[in-house]
């Protein structure tokens, strides 16, 4: 800290960290093959095995390769993977990739939603509350926090559910759209959103962005609440901070030494949870899209894992570990962007 | 530095804190309290069995209101919802206590270990818990209750197997990187001078220290174990029906029901849910709070200042 | 050394003056009278050291001062300055004041700049909330002649503070604090954290800058070499009071106070045989010992010592002291109404029993 460091460029450490997207990824896409093949038992019997005959099974093995030596089998999936070939499902023979591009654009859609919310809700809520500690707003706050995060974002949906069905029983529910809206706006994108302003279907866009209200809220509740706790802490520690004293002895308004000194630098921590909090989201994503009957990828992981359909499991799953690396790779680049410390 | 946090010096310092940390931590206390004495006393407490559905020969009515003989009504499956609510609180501490211990048990002596020797193990280790860590939680749940189910079925234990399996990373890295700056403390290396052996430090300097942290990281994981459980439940991925009454999977029996507009069945087990959570997670922030220096404010007494002595 | 620009022989008018004062701290146990009844006043273009042990309540003066006080602590007395009361300001002016006509000058560089903002901003930030409508050229102007004087080059005005030294950004916090100009800084031991060379460097320019700015300054300090070096004056603290004041080569030639004597004593010069040392710790403030605080640490403790304070009294010199032994080795008035008991030595039983508290 006290040495004299060059000043360090944002283009070399975007460099180096994109380097090290590749030993990060090839862990987890190990792990995620190392878990699924100690499974005990056989992939092909479990899903398919009360529908087909002896032989017929052994052709499916064959054709899965998994007759083949473990190393060969991993070498295989790691060459797929960097194809972006996620394999073909056993139960229903869907390609993996198909279901990414089909469903993946209303998962996305949902957490961006919720995200967007999130912060809309949680930054200046939990600025409020480390800047007024102790007061009976910061406990209000904190509560409200701590219930968010708390309550089974399930649950919340389910008595969102209840709230909206009893008293607005025209809002929608469930789904993403209308069926009439899925049937008339003609797929582009993958993102139904998307497809519909491009098609100029306004009362579509209108239809897809009421129901996304419910299932985005929902999220949004649960990823609010832990912003709003990181954020409350991040904003008490930096106050105490030896530049804040400084910063008000040189007569800085208090307006802006809360916001440009103490704010600013708590959001340093901040933005490196909330990509952590990617992890959340998803697993939030996983649970709101079973609640709201919503088509995404969520829905599609939960209905191959009840199938057992160990290659429509794996393929998802590792779909999901290089979206959580890129995300990280993100995160990253955003706080070298803010915190000038980062860029070595 | 070596010092073991003894329980009333816990206690003691918690008291002083300011007012609303004190109130917050005491609530918790109670409704985690609450939970505990109905998972203990479920069979007392409790009306029915978790999995009755008749008395007597007389079958229980399907999605009745509530009523003297089902408090909270029955549910879709006939089941008394009072009963189930109680009954799930000895399911979902027993899987909760279960998993955080086994993960404890694991991680922290890893955790020790790895970060006490330091060189290849410790950065192998690290990058595999760190990839583990980065990993959505309940989506490694979710391939952990896949896995298991085709080997010991969808009972209490693999639930706590699933459970166990995210949150040993979470010790893991707390328990290492509090060895790592305890191995640098100066009374750490004054035993190591003295020729004591890298077991015996380990054991008796270093487990001391370290081991202060978990109850901490315990209590926080146990609300949040709570909450990857019921989300299981409720996908269809947890524990069976017959196995054991388990609030998400109530929860996902009720979601026709809500659709409808019936409330009882979704209503209670989620506010079982919500309030067990809260309460736990207000125990972890009041015991963090207390215990991390940076977040603690001591109570202050008001300042009066007495008249001067003489002219 | 010590020569003030203008005529020596013209007082020159006092911008700070304190009388009085107290500031008091809240803890769990109950106050802490880290500043205990402190006068003293600060001319224009004048360096006064602060002197005494770590916990003496030296830096709660300087900061109280200024008013940046933790939550729970209460000023009395009375504070004024430039002729204005600052303890019944309204909190606002008071603000307002700090910055542009009192500053400070913090123990640790290191993390009193915003790691987030380059250096540019600091200024722009700090000219701005105190001159509003100031063109960027003018900020930019003045930011680089402060700097200019504090030895910083032009061409790092857009650094960030991790690509300074600790010496370096020392001169960039002492530069932010003199770029308003203010009549009155306080300098919280400004050099603790930096090495001896660097050290050197910027107690010079502390000095220098007198002649520049004309700036009075508290200057807090724990080495006494840095006082001899660059003071006017000197006041020595111990127990949140201020025990001797004066003329700074008078004070350091002849003290008064025993405290005075001894922290001389114990300090290291290259004459220095043995070492020298005050045996005991400061008291605890939240229960000052009776009398005179000092007594039990004092080798020329008298039974006076230990239930009397002493009242402060100007010596022939000018300085000001509160010492019981004092008074009577320069036979002061008050010295004749002391008994031969009052004067009868402290016995040593008690001395001891206080050294191991």
């Amino acid at each position: 800290m006290s040495t004299v460091t060059a000043s360090g460029s944002l283009p070399r450490y975007i460099a180096v960290r994109l380097m090290l997207v590749i030993p990060m990824m090839w862990v987890l896409l190990t792990m995620v093959f190392v878990l699924l093949r100690i499974a005990p038992g056989d992939p092909v019997s479990a899903a398919v095995g009360d529908k087909l005959s002896e032989d017929a099974l052994d052709a499916r093995r064959a054709a899965l390769g998994l007759d083949r030596p473990l190393i060969v089998q991993y070498l295989d999936y790691l060459g797929d993977v960097c194809r972006l070939d996620f394999g073909t499902t056993i139960s229903n023979g869907r390609p993996v990739l198909d279901i990414i591009a089909n469903q993946g654009g209303a998962t996305l859609t949902l957490t961006l939603g919720a995200f967007l919310f999130a912060l809309v809700v949680g930054l200046p809520l939990g600025r409020l509350a480390g800047r007024r500690r102790d007061s009976a707003l910061d406990a209000g706050i904190r509560i409200f926090g701590i219930v968010t995060y708390a309550a089974p974002i399930f649950w919340v949906g389910l008595m969102l559910v209840l709230f909206v069905v009893r008293f607005v029983p025209s809002w929608p529910t469930y789904d993403i759209a209308t069926a009439e809206t899925k049937y008339l706006v003609p797929d582009r994108t993958g993102i139904l959103l998307l497809d519909a302003a491009l098609d100029n279907d306004w009362v579509g866009v209108r239809d897809v962005l009421q129901h996304h209200v419910l299932p985005c809220f929902t999220l949004g509740l649960l990823i609010c609440g832990v912003i709003i706790r990181l954020v409350r802490v991040n904003v008490i520690q930096s106050l105490k901070g030896d530049y804040v004293e400084a910063a008000r002895a040189r007569g800085i308004p208090e307006r802006r030494v809360v916001r440009f000194h103490a704010f600013r630098n708590a959001l340093v921590p901040v933005v490196t949870v909330i990509g952590l909090q990617f992890a959340l989201t998803l697993s939030g994503a996983i649970l709101t899209e079973r609640t709201f009957n919503w088509p995404g990828l969520g829905t599609e992981l939960v209905a191959y894992v009840t199938a057992r359909d160990y290659v429509a499991v794996q393929g998802l799953v590792t779909f999901f570990a290089i979206a959580v690396v890129l995300v990280s790779l993100i995160v990253d680049i955003v706080n070298a962007l803010i915190d000038p410390r980062v860029r070595y | 530095m070596a010092r073991r946090v003894r329980t009333p010096r816990v206690f003691q310092t918690i008291w002083n804190t300011q007012g609303l940390a004190r109130y917050l931590f005491l609530t918790g206390v109670l409704i985690t309290g609450v939970f505990v004495v109905f998972a203990l006393l479920a069979p007392w407490i409790a009306p029915y069995d978790f999995a009755q559905r008749s008395v007597d020969g007389v079958r229980f009515p399907k999605l009745a209101g509530a009523s003297g003989e089902h408090l909270l009504g029955t549910n879709d499956q006939f089941y008394d919802i009072f009963s189930r609510v109680i009954w799930g609180a000895r399911t979902a501490l027993l899987v909760v206590g279960l998993s955080i211990l086994l993960s404890a048990v694991v991680g922290v002596p890893l955790g020790i270990v790895s970060g006490y020797t330091g060189g290849w193990f410790d950065r192998i280790t690290v990058f595999l818990m760190d990839a583990l860590y980065s990993f959505p939680s309940l989506l490694l749940a979710i391939v952990f209750s896949f896995l298991l189910r085709n080997a010991i079925g969808g009972g209490i234990l693999a639930a706590a197997l699933s459970l166990t399996a995210i949150y040993i990373p979470q010790y893991f890295r707390v328990v290492r990187n509090t060895t790592v700056a305890a191995r640098e403390a100066t009374y750490v290396e004054a035993a190591r001078a003295i020729g004591a052996p890298p077991v015996t430090v380990m054991r008796k300097y270093v487990f001391g220290n370290v081991v202060q942290s978990v109850p901490v990281i315990g209590t926080l994981n146990a609300a949040d174990a709570l909450g990857t459980l019921a989300a299981l439940g409720f996908l269809g991925l947890g524990i069976q029906p017959t196995e054991a009454s388990e609030w998400g999977y109530d929860l996902s029996r009720a979601l026709d029901d809500v659709s409808a507009g019936v409330f009882a069945p979704a209503f209670w087990p989620g506010l079982a849910i919500i309030a067990l959570i809260t309460g736990l997670t207000l125990v972890g922030e009041g015991l963090n709070e207390t215990l991390n220096p940076a977040l603690r404010r001591r109570r202050l007494r008001p300042v009066v200042l007495t008249p001067r002595e003489e002219a | 050394m010590t020569s003030v620009p203008g005529d020596p022989s013209q007082p020159r008018e006092v911008v700070l003056e304190a009388e009085d004062l107290r500031v008091w701290y809240g803890t769990e146990r109950g106050p802490v009278r880290a500043v205990d009844r402190v006068s003293f006043d600060v001319r224009r273009g004048e360096i006064l050291g602060l002197v005494g042990e770590s916990g003496c309540g030296k830096s709660t003066l300087g900061r109280g001062l200024l008013g940046l006080l933790p939550d729970g602590a209460a000023r009395d007395g009375a504070l004024r300055f430039e002729g204005q009361d600052m303890l019944s300001m309204r909190p606002r002016d008071q603000y307002a004041m700090r910055g542009a006509r009192l500053g400070m000058i913090f123990q640790e560089p290191l993390t009193r700049l915003n790691p987030l903002m380059r250096v540019s901003d600091h200024f722009t930030e700090t000219l701005r909330a105190h001159e509003q409508g100031l063109s960027g050229a003018e900020v930019e102007r003045r930011s680089l002649e402060a700097l200019r004087v504090m030895g910083i080059p032009p061409t790092r005005y857009r650094a960030y503070p991790h690509e300074f030294s600790g010496g370096m950004r020392q001169r960039i916090m002492i530069a932010l604090t003199l770029v308003l100009r203010p009549a009155f800084v306080v300098a919280d031991e400004p050099t603790t954290a930096l090495d001896v060379l660097v050290e050197a460097q910027i107690v010079r320019t502390l000095h220098d800058l007198r002649a520049t700015y004309e700036t009075a300054m508290l200057l807090i300090t724990h080495n006494l070499g840095i006082v001899a070096e660059a003071c006017d004056r000197v006041a020595v603290m111990y127990a949140g009071r201020i025990v001797e004041i004066g003329e700074a080569r008078e004070v350091f030639a002849r003290p008064r106070h025993s405290y005075t004597r001894e922290l001389l004593r114990s300090t290291i010069t290259l004459s220095t045989e043995g070492l020298e040392f005050i045996g005991g710790s400061p008291p605890d403030l939240s229960e000052p010992p009776p009398g005179c605080s000092f007594h039990p640490r004092c080798p020329d403790a008298m039974q006076i010592c230990a239930t009397r304070a002493p009242r402060a009294r100007i010596t022939d010199a000018g300085s000001r002291v509160s010492c019981w032994a004092a008074d009577i080795a320069d036979g002061a008035p008050v010295a004749a109404d002391l008994s031969a008991e009052d004067r009868s030595p402290l016995t040593t039983e008690e001395v001891l029993v206080a050294d191991e508290a």
